[in-house]
């Protein structure tokens, strides 16, 4: 089986999963209470101004029609007009899921990059002060919620040290770098701007932290934990049997087998962040996708709860799309999966 | 000199049910060349005292007392420096199950040549694959290069056991420690191993200290043999003088546990279990089992020379048959 295969099959299976999301999201959001029409015109409106507004929005049609109508618009890539913003729910989306991604990509580099070595070092020097001290820190990152961690980074390092702009994602000196990505730090390199890089990096740094801490801390207990499992192997005596050095066993012979479970933890992880992301973005005014999609709901903005709701379920797709390739690369049972001997 | 001498060995282990006291003073040799047997029931500590004669129990929380001597100098207080020069290139060692030893996440090659390189034969890894092609050669597997590439997943039993005994023999060592090997595998492909490491170790003039609970495999494999209970050396002997002049009662009670297929003779199961090592016997360890147990068992046994290096542990070793 081939890797183009593995990717094809993949995604034809992830765009059924889809359509089914698609038709359950679409329901859903229809048949809570509330009439959306009545709350995006709000109480002055006439009964024929609503009556027209839900005649637009085709909300007096069978609930099959309705989808038929969604469908006909997704295929030339139009998710309907929102209520709120009264603008393109595609048009929001592109504008606000860049900024979210930016985040979630930054919150998850850090989840990895971090936690994982912390893990590792937990692992390799089980039950002594170094575990300890590690493992006192991924349980901090745990069991406090990111937005007080928001908070308090925002106190600490723009407050109290003056250290990191407090808000946003750009400073008023910079304009926005030309669109690409939409992710500012990327366009920014791309368009050679450094400085607007830099101050770019610089407003990440608390959200994506704030948002890291949790899935670094489990990045971190998973990893020791699965790592404690493989030291109790017979192939790890063996390789001390043989004298392999304690951190060749530790980086290359331990790690390896451990990583297999943790990833698929990890990628789930990571998927939660987008729409975790939410209570971050608000602290931080970060004009994100997660935070637009918590408004549509409450206003019950139909089409753009439908729109944000699908463009989270296909990232989650993505990210496991990804992993089970990931995963396929360091378990080669899975890779090969037949005997050749 | 020999080669390996433990003197009076104990291993403890701090459990939460209270300390656990495995090893009681075990006292074994091991001469150049030679082949010796330690055979005892599951649990006995059989597979505990080749690990702490290779330092491996230094990643547990065991407490080590005595002495282990190789070649003269002694083990225990070696340094993780002090190891280096000794496993795998002096001592080398054969785990049971070769689908347990070896990394499934890595390939045949990739471990062995790490043996290879970290037991000093060689500096790079082309030089390393040349190497343990042949070695793969001589312990007759035909396709060397398929079994460096293959994950051990994808090798037969028989075959990870080879690739085992290859790096146990690879860097030619002087002493190979064989932890009930192939065990875990079908009966002719025990056979086959036990024929293998023998044709090895001769070859090389390496010394073998297989663990076994297996009499069968000890009559044909071992020269010397140790019968260890609960922590502790009963008797030791050679082959012959065991099998047809055993004088500890356990060795009499393993001998005829054995089911035999001429005889009219029922195999006698030995009563009662492996003791509790938070809570062992004093005195004498298996008096609890002994059908010749009495009052003066419950101090330590007196080890008596039999002559010809027959020895045994036991207040009544007149009490022969």
């Amino acid at each position: 089986m081939g890797v183009a295969g593995f990717i094809l099959r993949r995604s034809a299976a992830a765009i059924v999963v889809l359509v089914g999301l698609s038709i359950l999201i679409f329901v859903v959001a229809r048949i809570i209470p509330g009439d959306p029409a009545r709350m995006a015109l709000g109480s002055v409106a006439t009964p024929e101004q609503v009556e027209k507004l839900r005649n637009r929005l085709h909300l007096d049609e069978s609930l099959p029609i309705q989808y038929w109508e969604f469908i006909k618009g997704l295929a030339r890539g139009d998710l309907g007009e929102s209520l709120v913003t009264r603008r393109s729910v595609s048009l929001d989306l592109i504008d606000t899921f860049p900024a979210t991604l930016e985040l979630v990509l930054a919150a998850g580099l850090i989840m990895v990059l971090v936690g994982v070595p912390l893990g590792i070092i937990a692992a390799r020097y089980r039950d002594t002060a170094v575990d300890n001290v590690a493992r006192l820190f991924a349980l901090l990152g745990v069991v406090t919620p990111s937005f007080v961690w928001a908070v308090f980074l925002m106190l600490l390092l723009s407050f109290v040290l003056g250290l990191l702009p407090v808000a946003g994602r750009l400073s008023e000196a910079f304009d926005p770098p030309p669109m690409v990505s939409g992710m500012y730090t990327l366009d920014a390199l791309i368009a050679g701007q450094w400085r607007a890089f830099w101050d770019a990096i610089q407003h990440l740094i608390l959200p994506a932290l704030a948002l890291a801490l949790a899935g670094m801390g489990q990045a971190a207990r998973l990893t020791r934990t699965n790592m404690a499992e493989v030291y109790g192997r017979q192939y790890i005596e063996m390789a001390r049997a043989f004298a392999f050095r304690e951190h060749e066993i530790a980086l290359k012979y331990a790690l390896r087998p451990a990583m297999i479970p943790t990833l698929t933890i990890l990628g789930l992880d990571f998927a939660v962040m987008l729409g975790n992301a939410f209570l971050v973005e608000a602290v931080f005014v970060w004009p994100g996708m997660a935070k637009y999609g918590v408004f549509a709901i409450l206003r019950k903005d139909l089409n753009a709860i439908v729109g944000t709701v699908l463009v989270i379920g296909a990232m989650f797709l993505i990210v496991n799309i990804i992993v089970d390739m990931l995963t396929a690369y360091i378990n080669p049972q899975i890779r090969l999966g037949r005997r050749v001997a | 000199m020999a080669l390996l001498e433990t003197t009076d060995l104990h291993v403890r282990f701090e459990l939460f049910e209270g300390m656990s006291h495995v090893l009681n003073g075990v006292n074994l040799k091991v001469e150049r060349g030679e082949r010796v047997a330690v055979v005892g029931e599951s649990g006995c500590g059989k597979s505990l005292t080749a690990r702490a004669v290779l330092g491996l129990l230094r990643h547990t929380n065991a407490q080590i007392d005595g002495s282990v001597r190789f070649d003269g100098s002694e083990l225990l207080s070696l340094s993780e420096r002090g190891w280096r020069s000794i496993r795998g290139r002096r001592i080398g060692m054969i785990f049971q199950d070769p689908t347990a030893a070896l990394n499934p996440t890595f390939t045949v090659g990739d471990q062995l040549f790490k043996v290879i390189i970290r037991g000093g034969r060689a500096r790079t890894k082309r030089r390393a694959r040349e190497i343990a092609r042949e070695a793969l050669r001589h312990t007759a597997i035909a396709d060397p290069d398929r079994v460096l590439n293959a994950y051990p997943f994808q090798l037969s039993g028989g075959l990870a056991q080879r690739v085992l005994i290859t790096m146990a023999l690879v860097n030619e060592p002087e002493l190979v420690l064989a932890d009930e090997p192939g065990s875990a595998l079908d009966v002719t492909v025990q056979e086959q191993t036990l024929r293998l490491m023998r044709a090895l170790g001769d070859e090389l003039g390496a010394a073998v200290l297989i663990i076994t609970h297996n009499l069968g495999v000890v009559r044909e494999f071992a020269q010397r043999v140790y019968v260890m209970y609960a922590g502790s050396i009963v008797e030791e002997a050679d082959v012959d003088t065991l099998f047809h002049a055993p004088r500890h009662p356990y060795t009499r009670a393993l001998l005829e546990a054995v089911p035999r297929l001429t005889g009219e003779m029922l195999p006698q199961p030995i009563e009662g279990v492996v003791p509790d090592y938070t809570a062992a016997p004093v005195g004498c360890r298996f008096h609890p089992r002994c059908p010749h147990a009495q009052p003066a068992c419950q101090e330590p046994p007196p080890v008596v020379d039999l002559g010809g290096g027959h020895r045994v542990a036991c207040v009544l070793p007149e009490a022969a048959p």
